[in-house]
């Protein structure tokens, strides 16, 4: 055959780039395209309905989203707040232990074996108001001689909710904390305390400048992980009672698949998506700043 | 300033003890160094003095007072360590600084201070880096400014220039020395190394196995080790240490080869003994090129193969063969010398030294 033949470097990129743009890019791009339509599942012809901004000007002054919105931001504040305290006393316990250091890193990781959904059938068992764990201890040891409304009350479903995501994943921050102690080097430490320190200081001064990149990594994961936060939530309240516990992804599933506006859906989702890439960039800006402090030559 | 004492200071991990209840007395302002092989527990025992390991028996005293249970911010010492151990996220200024931070010293108090300090070491110009942009010397600087920031009663150092080049370490070393000759405070120095301990050290304590094997001065050690090991260990290359029996008022060495007995022995030693001899390089030279002129009595002339020789410029080491082992000897004013050629050697037994071979201590009075 004659004539024009297609570079090297293009031919061979090019079974990559069609399976990019089969799995990535065309559902993006029709994702994006239908957030610009009134799409409905059940009306397949609405996809062609160009309404530009109609739906994103919808959600703007939408009080249910806006709600769902602060949820998630709420629950991802105090979530990576208590994971990373907890996570920081497990790792510096751990770090301590002479024997059995192992066993218990590997017993720590536990609870990041379970799927999610698992946990969510597990908490709401605990929570249940009647047969539940909680309650159950709660009274036997007298505390309260009432049956505590955990997952139908709006804030104590929160909490149940906070609680079963903490249970979770506090072991991220928990491992990547602890490999920060176990790789930062022990001379510093040493030095502190020669120089005057006390063990307070020390870790306030030396130990924590150390493990902040780490901690930093955490909370990136985390923070992507809790704002798409969805199954633990869809098992244990499903958003419910009367919506006190929607967050932006059950909020987003349920206009997509049980009122069937994607379109809707869709410029929801874009919004949620925002807010991941503003957590994304901060925590990428302050562990860089925590690197560079450091000096670590990674 | 502060004088140190260790009372049987004995340190255990487990079942295991490692220094095995040591006595020391360091003066106020001397400048000890603790020298011994890798695992005598010279290093241990530095830490338990720094309050970095707890004392598992015994007594030590800082000025006196017994700070067995005190933790290191209550001792007022100084470490400067083998890795630096600088803060890697404080800049220098801030590293020199931050003891007296920690103390409560307010900044415009704190800076003269690092400044005096940046100054001795020569470190002005870099207060402002941080200690990833320093080399291997600047940072053993910057380690040594942050101890003397402190004004501390006692510095430690443990192993501080093991990390540096050979050049950079004896540039170093006189460093050291022209700093406590200035700040005059109490020196505990923890080196593996016998020529730091000889040419930095007041006294020098040799450490084996969690017993200190002999404490003296430099010359001390050098000319009168107590054991085997002591004078193998100071002086390099290391004394030459054979064993031998006393037979007919000789020396007599396994092969059947002989050295008359040293006149200063001839009293301490019994026929059919097993004993080792000591002689150092220096005291074993061809005849004309030695420290001596080789004419006092008790030198003993003996001509040797030469098997292999080392030239360093200014003298030459002579590996000779001599009761069928090699012997090390100091060429002084040297000149050419072929393998295998034979020589006359001076042994200068007035320098000889006599161990007993079991025990290993020296056999002098």
């Amino acid at each position: 055959m004659k004539g024009w033949r297609p570079p090297a470097p293009f031919l061979l990129l090019l079974p990559a780039v069609l399976v990019l743009a089969a799995v990535v890019i065309i559902p993006l791009i029709l994702s994006l395209y239908s957030s610009f339509t009134p799409f409905r599942l059940t009306q397949p012809a609405s996809l062609y309905t160009f309404v530009g901004f109609r739906n994103y000007a919808r959600i703007l002054t939408d009080l249910e989203f806006w709600t769902a919105f602060g949820r998630t931001v709420l629950l991802l504040t105090v979530a990576l707040n208590v994971e990373m305290l907890l996570g920081l006393g497990l790792a510096m316990l751990v770090e301590k232990a002479t024997r059995g250091q192992r066993l218990l890193r590997t017993i720590m990781m536990f609870p990041m074996m379970f799927s999610p959904i698992l946990v969510g059938f597990q908490f709401k068992f605990m929570f249940n108001d009647n047969i539940g764990l909680v309650n159950n201890a709660l009274q036997s040891l007298g505390l309260t001689n009432q049956a505590i409304p955990w997952l139908i009350d709006g804030s104590l479903a929160f909490f149940a909710i906070l609680v079963a995501e903490v249970w979770s994943s506090t072991s991220v921050f928990a491992i990547l904390i602890l490999a920060g102690l176990l790789a930062m080097p022990k001379e510093p430490i040493e030095a502190a305390r020669v120089d005057g320190c006390t063990p307070w200081q020390t870790f306030r001064y030396v130990t924590w400048p150390f493990i902040m990149p780490f901690a930093y990594i955490a909370m990136t994961i985390r923070s992507l992980d809790v704002a798409r936060a969805y199954d633990i939530v869809k098992i244990m309240t499903d958003g419910g009672p009367a919506k006190r516990t929607e967050l932006l992804w059950t909020l987003v599933s349920r206009t997509a698949y049980a009122d069937a506006r994607m379109g809707l859906a869709n410029a929801m989702a874009y919004v949620a998506i925002l807010l991941s890439i503003v957590f994304t960039v901060y925590f990428f800006r302050k562990l860089s700043a925590a690197r560079t402090q450091i000096a670590a030559e990674w | 300033m502060a004088t140190v004492s260790l009372e049987k200071l004995v340190k255990r991990y487990g079942s295991l003890e490692v220094v095995h209840g040591i006595d020391l007395e360091v003066a106020d302002r001397e400048f000890i160094a603790l020298v011994g092989p890798s695992g005598c527990g010279k290093s241990t025992t530095l830490r338990m003095i720094a309050g970095l390991e707890p004392v598992s028996g015994g007594n030590l005293k800082i000025g006196g007072r017994v700070v067995n249970d005190l933790p290191p911010r209550a001792r007022n010492l100084a470490m400067v360590f083998q890795s630096y151990a600088l803060y890697p996220h404080m800049t220098v200024r801030e590293n020199m600084g931050f003891s007296l931070k920690i103390a409560g010293q307010k900044p415009e108090e704190i800076a003269p201070q690092v400044e005096e300090a940046a100054r001795t070491l020569d470190l002005t110009h870099l207060l402002d880096r941080r200690p990833s942009q320093l080399s291997g010397g600047q940072r053993q600087r910057v380690a040594m400014g942050r101890a003397i920031v402190r004004q501390p009663d006692v510095f430690l150092f443990d192993e501080p220039l093991s990390n540096l080049d050979a050049k950079l370490r004896t540039q170093m070393r006189v460093e050291i020395k022209k700093l406590h000759a200035k700040v005059q405070s109490t020196v505990i120095y923890v080196t593996h190394d016998q020529v730091e301990a000889m040419t930095l050290a007041d006294r020098i304590v040799i450490m084996r196995d969690g017993y200190i094997e002999q404490v003296g001065t430099p010359e001390d050690v050098f000319q009168r080790p107590h054991s085997k090991f002591v004078a193998g260990f100071i002086g390099s290359p290391p004394m030459n240490l054979k064993d031998a029996e006393i037979a007919d008022g000789q020396v007599v060495f396994a092969n059947g080869d002989r050295l008359p007995l040293p006149a200063r022995f001839k009293d301490r030693v019994t026929a059919g003994q097993k004993v080792t001899f000591g002689l150092r390089p220096d005291d074993l030279y061809p005849t004309g090129h030695g420290i001596h002129s080789g004419e006092d009595a008790d030198v003993h002339r003996q001509d040797l193969r030469v098997i292999l020789t080392e030239p360093l410029g200014n003298e030459t080491l002579v590996f000779s063969d001599f009761a069928g082992a090699e012997w090390v000897g100091r060429m002084l004013n040297p000149r050419r010398l072929s393998p295998g050629e034979a020589l006359p050697f001076c042994f200068d037994l007035s320098q000889a030294h006599l161990f007993d071979r079991e025990s290993g201590r020296t056999l002098r009075g």
